[in-house]
């Protein structure tokens, strides 16, 4: 009775109509088409309009380029970058550095956090209720802002100062108060966190009945940490490795903060930081190329590892059965134990911010903490009233900029995550609901897009495409408008809010709208009477995050940066970049207290910052 | 009324062909089940038939009202086509009180309140949980879930009920209690109710008529009667029943008027018109076949009862289980299971006789694999042979 394989019938006209009624009569499909065509607006067609810059003679390079007129093809940009006199110190060593930053950053924080999660999930260290809520704070608080706080402790007079050491009498080298050994330490105080998020993730999912077979096999706690439980979790090692490789290849913020000189007197350069000097100065085409090789860089990893893991990942979740897991006893490394973990708390998480709320009540930085240079100016100081004739600026409270700044974070963030999540919300309905047909799987690979790209390199792609006149002046330049920071912080978010998204819808089991179909409900009203009442939870603690996210934002707005528009985080950057790093460290402190409680709420949504990443 | 055609419907996903060719009428009033193991696509085809799912080939029609015509790629809204759905996972909404659940496709269809309050309770009265009215779904028990679920499906009064493996979920002495009530709904709303599942027992004891599906094909429709009686193939005979049907070796010889067929339990004679002469039975030469015996359709005697059919057997292994006993017997190396009803107790390896009844038994052909054979579906013991 079985026929052969199926061929399309005829095409006839009634077929036709039927088709197309079916296709436009339903929502959904119209939903997705829209989305695909907004997603290859916003992603694709910016990184090609960028790769075309990179090949396009610019204003500002008339005068190089003899003979060329605006608008002309050219390989100059290219040239000047991969082979001129100065690619060795334009790319090679901003190259080596990154190189060595990352390698350095994944080799001390990758142990550090699996050893930590290690130590939290599977072993009976005390105090776990307080860690468990501690361990995470580092992360939150943004790096560049331990970026500050690592100046106001090193700080010496060639960065531009006294820290609190130099202030004591005693020396700090170069190396230690700039370069190569800040940067890594700062990124390892926050890059620590992919591994602990991936690999307590893994140590949570073993079923510990796989170690007690060891066990009862025979096998020491050594032997069975060696050959069952590292095997077991290497996937999201490697996963994290990976990630932490990428991600502090592209870190702008803490390698501009802490580069400094080199030993030359000329600027450290990383990618990310001589990338945006070329876009924010000239020429901005091998700016642009420069960050076609960033992301080309952090993409190439980041699908390296989907190769390598994709198909080992699957015994990464073997066995959710067993929730009930028996605790390593530690014995006699209980207390050294610990003693590591707070260590490292009381490094990446009390000192930072002491050292920051300090400095915020200092006269003079670095002059010690007496009662003669103690003030409040920093908060609430006025101008004429100034105790340091270095100041420029009114104390926080009392400052316009920083009221203007306030102003727009909280605009930026709320508009933004807004956006986001909502669209989250849908991108994941189209990811889950379309999962293995084609629109599905184009729909999830357009947005993984912007998350394979550092933060400073995407808003180089958006810079270079809307820093113009588009479409015949139908898309004014927006540079140095609100909207592009606004485009910019939302589709930068996607990859995050639609993940956020897909495990919400994940939870709408498909049947719950399939029986509300049958009762003759439609779309909008399956997405209004069923869809929205159970998402409502994810949504908000999505929105939460993506909240936090963009109000902490510095590397993605640096390039788009124009005064009106500072934020708290671009505003803190700049202040700190002058003599008055009082009010950049008081601005970091607000943001901390505003991310922590933003976060403590948002877990009472379900949500939680291992989400965010 | 409602009397549903199905006719050469085909679903594939990708290269899956997972509907071969369905046809299927289920006429009205009709308890149809969709029987089959898992992945043989009986799922598919309620979906298809709910309009969850689209199928690429083939028309559907409801008392003449073209529903599915696949060639035009015309299907019709899944709420238009008067049917409800229950599932296996219930799919209640969780955000709903019992009530809300219930009262959700009426208020759709802009139903006046009052009356929704009636045909509401109405249905929840039906299914006996009107007490639960003000309840979440997760403050009920798996079968009162069930229950909602079905007062849901039931409240629009749709013409057609689909239930796809509704019972499950449940644990055995629910389930029992639910397919009285599954039963009871049948007739009193008289409504046509299409089911799937994979438990034989719920298809027997429920249906009016059953689907047998085999890899995205219909291999048999049947009363239960019928299906259990007469299995259409090999397949079908050792899917149906349990115990499991007993399958002999044997050698078959037909000379165009009798089939004689020889085994362990000796020579059978069977005339032409108990056979089924459109599958493929060799003339005139010996060919393998193999029959089916029913465990139930074996009488043990400790004494020769002089029964025409006797064979002398030994008991291999004696299982009583309370209200029946399995006894696993051997005749010339051949093993086969007798069941008997209440405790019978033998020894092992103890001598007994067994009678059989060839008249009930099915003959199919080994190489088809098809029967060829029909048994009696009507009988009393010890009187036909």
């Amino acid at each position: 009775m079985a026929k052969k394989g199926w061929s399309r019938p005829p095409m006839t006209k009634e077929r036709l109509r039927n088709q197309f009624r079916s296709l436009i009569g339903n929502p959904f499909n119209v939903i997705v088409f829209i989305t695909l065509l907004l997603l290859f607006t916003l992603i694709i067609i910016p990184l090609l309009a960028m790769v075309q810059n990179t090949f396009v003679v610019a204003k500002s390079e008339l005068r190089n380029i003899p003979g060329a007129k605006i608008g002309d093809y050219t390989l100059w940009y290219w040239k000047y970058l991969l082979a001129s006199p100065l690619t060795k110190t334009i790319l090679w060593v901003p190259l080596r550095n990154s190189l060595i930053i990352g390698a350095f950053v994944t080799v001390v924080s990758v142990p550090l956090g699996a050893l930590m999660a290690w130590l939290m999930v599977r072993t009976d260290i005390p105090g776990k209720k307080l860690l468990s809520a501690l361990i995470l704070i580092p992360y939150m608080i943004p790096s560049w802002c331990k970026a500050l706080s690592w100046m106001t402790i090193f700080r010496n007079p060639k960065m531009g100062g006294n820290g609190v050491l130099t202030s004591l009498g005693i020396p700090v080298p170069d190396w230690l108060s700039s370069g190569f050994i800040p940067i890594i330490i700062v990124m390892t105080m926050h890059y620590y966190a992919f591994s602990y998020i991936m690999a307590s993730g893994a140590l949570r999912s073993i079923n510990s009945e796989l170690e007690e077979m060891g066990e009862i096999q025979g096998a020491t706690k050594a032997q069975i940490l060696k050959s069952i439980t590292l095997p077991l979790i290497l996937p999201s090692i490697l996963s994290a490795t990976i990630m932490t490789i990428s991600k502090s290849i592209g870190t702008y913020g803490v390698a501009a903060r802490l580069g400094g000189n080199n030993p030359d007197g000329t600027p450290f350069y990383v990618l990310a930081t001589r990338m945006k000097d070329f876009i924010n100065n000239s020429p901005k085409g091998v700016g642009y190329a420069m960050s076609l090789l960033m992301i080309l860089l952090a993409a190439g990893t980041i699908i390296v590892n989907q190769k390598l893991i994709g198909t080992r990942k699957s015994y990464a979740t073997i066995g959710g059965k067993g929730t009930r897991s028996n605790l390593i006893p530690l014995r006699g490394a209980k207390y050294p134990m610990l003693i590591i973990i707070s260590v490292f708390l009381v490094i990446a998480m009390v000192m930072p911010v002491f050292f920051l709320v300090m400095e915020s009540f200092q006269i003079v930085p670095g002059a010690g903490y007496g009662p003669d240079n103690l003030t409040l100016y920093a908060w609430i100081g006025e101008l004429q009233s100034a105790p340091n004739p270095a100041f420029n600026q009114n104390g926080l409270f009392k400052n316009s900029e920083f009221a203007r700044a306030l102003g727009n974070t909280v605009k930026l963030s709320l508009i933004a995550s807004l956006i986001t999540a909502v669209f989250g919300q849908f991108f994941g309905y189209i990811t889950t609901r379309g999962r293995g047909k084609w629109y599905g799987n184009m729909v999830e690979q357009l947005i993984f897009i912007p998350y394979l790209m550092p933060g400073v390199a995407f808003s180089a792609i958006y810079f270079s495409m809307f820093s113009q006149p588009r479409l015949g002046g139908l898309i004014p330049s927006l540079y140095g408008t609100f909207t592009l920071i606004l485009l910019v912080s939302i589709v930068k978010h996607f990859p995050f809010a639609s993940r956020s998204g897909s495990s919400n819808m994940m939870q709408i089991s498909v049947e719950l709208e399939e029986a509300a179909s049958i009762n003759g409900a439609g779309f909008w009203r399956r997405i209004r009477s069923i869809v929205i009442p159970l998402a409502k939870n994810g949504f908000l603690s999505g929105f939460l995050l993506s909240f936090i996210s963009i109000a902490k934002e510095l590397d993605l707005i640096a390039i788009l940066m124009t005064p009106k528009n500072y934020t708290l985080s671009f505003l803190a950057f700049d202040y700190s970049k002058e003599a008055m790093p009082q009010v950049a460290d008081a601005i970091c402190i607000v943001i901390i207290v505003f991310i922590l409680v933003t976060n403590r709420i948002a877990d009472k949504f379900g949500g939680n910052v291992s989400k965010s990443m | 009324m409602s009397k549903i055609v199905l006719e050469h419907i085909d679903k594939f996903y990708g290269d899956n062909h997972v509907l071969r060719d369905i046809n299927l009428t289920i006429e009205d009033g009709d308890f149809m089940t969709l029987l089959g193991p898992s992945g043989c696509g009986k799922t598919t085809t309620l979906r298809v038939i709910s309009g969850l799912e689209k199928a690429q080939h083939g028309t559907m029609t409801m008392d003449d009202r073209t529903i599915i015509d696949a060639d035009k790629a015309f299907f019709e809204a899944p709420s238009k086509r008067g049917l409800n759905l229950v599932f296996q996972s219930y799919a209640l909404w969780p955000h709903m009180t019992v009530f809300e659940n219930v009262a959700f496709g009426l208020k759709i269809k802009k139903m006046k309140k009052e009356e929704i309050e009636e045909t509401v309770m109405k249905a929840l009265k039906t299914m006996r949980i009107e007490e639960y009215r003000g309840r979440y779904p997760n403050e009920l028990s798996g079968g009162q879930q069930q229950r909602v679920a079905i007062a849901r499906a039931i409240a629009s009064s749709p013409r057609l009920l689909l239930l796809d493996e509704p019972l499950s979920n449940l644990d055995a002495r629910l389930r029992i209690d639910m397919r009285a009530e599954l039963k009871r709904l049948h007739r009193e709303t008289g409504t046509t109710i299409i089911y799937v599942t994979h438990d034989q027992v719920e298809a027997l004891t429920m249906s009016t008529k059953i689907a047998l599906f085999k890899e995205g094909e219909i291999s048999q429709i049947a009363t239960p009667l019928e299906l259990y009686t007469n299995p259409i193939d090999l397949q079908a005979a050792d899917f149906i029943g349990n115990p499991r049907i007993n399958f002999i070796e044997a050698k078959g010889r037909f000379d165009g008027e009798d089939l004689h067929v020889v085994s362990a339990f000796g020579e059978f004679v069977f005339t032409k018109d108990r056979l089924k002469l459109d599958e493929e039975i060799p003339q005139g030469k010996e060919f393998d076949c193999v029959l089916g015996l029913r465990p139930e359709m074996v009488d043990i005697y400790t004494e020769d009862p002089h029964h025409k059919n006797t064979v002398e057997a030994t008991v291999y292994a004696n299982q009583p289980a309370g209200s029946e006993t399995l006894v696993t017997l051997t005749v010339g190396g051949t093993e086969f299971l007798a069941i008997q009803t209440g405790l019978v107790e033998y020894d092992m390896n103890q001598k007994v006789f067994v009678v059989l009844h060839p008249g009930r038994m099915n003959v199919y052909n080994k190489k088809t694999g098809r029967l060829i054979k029909f048994a009696k579906t009507k009988h009393k013991a010890g009187v036909d042979d």
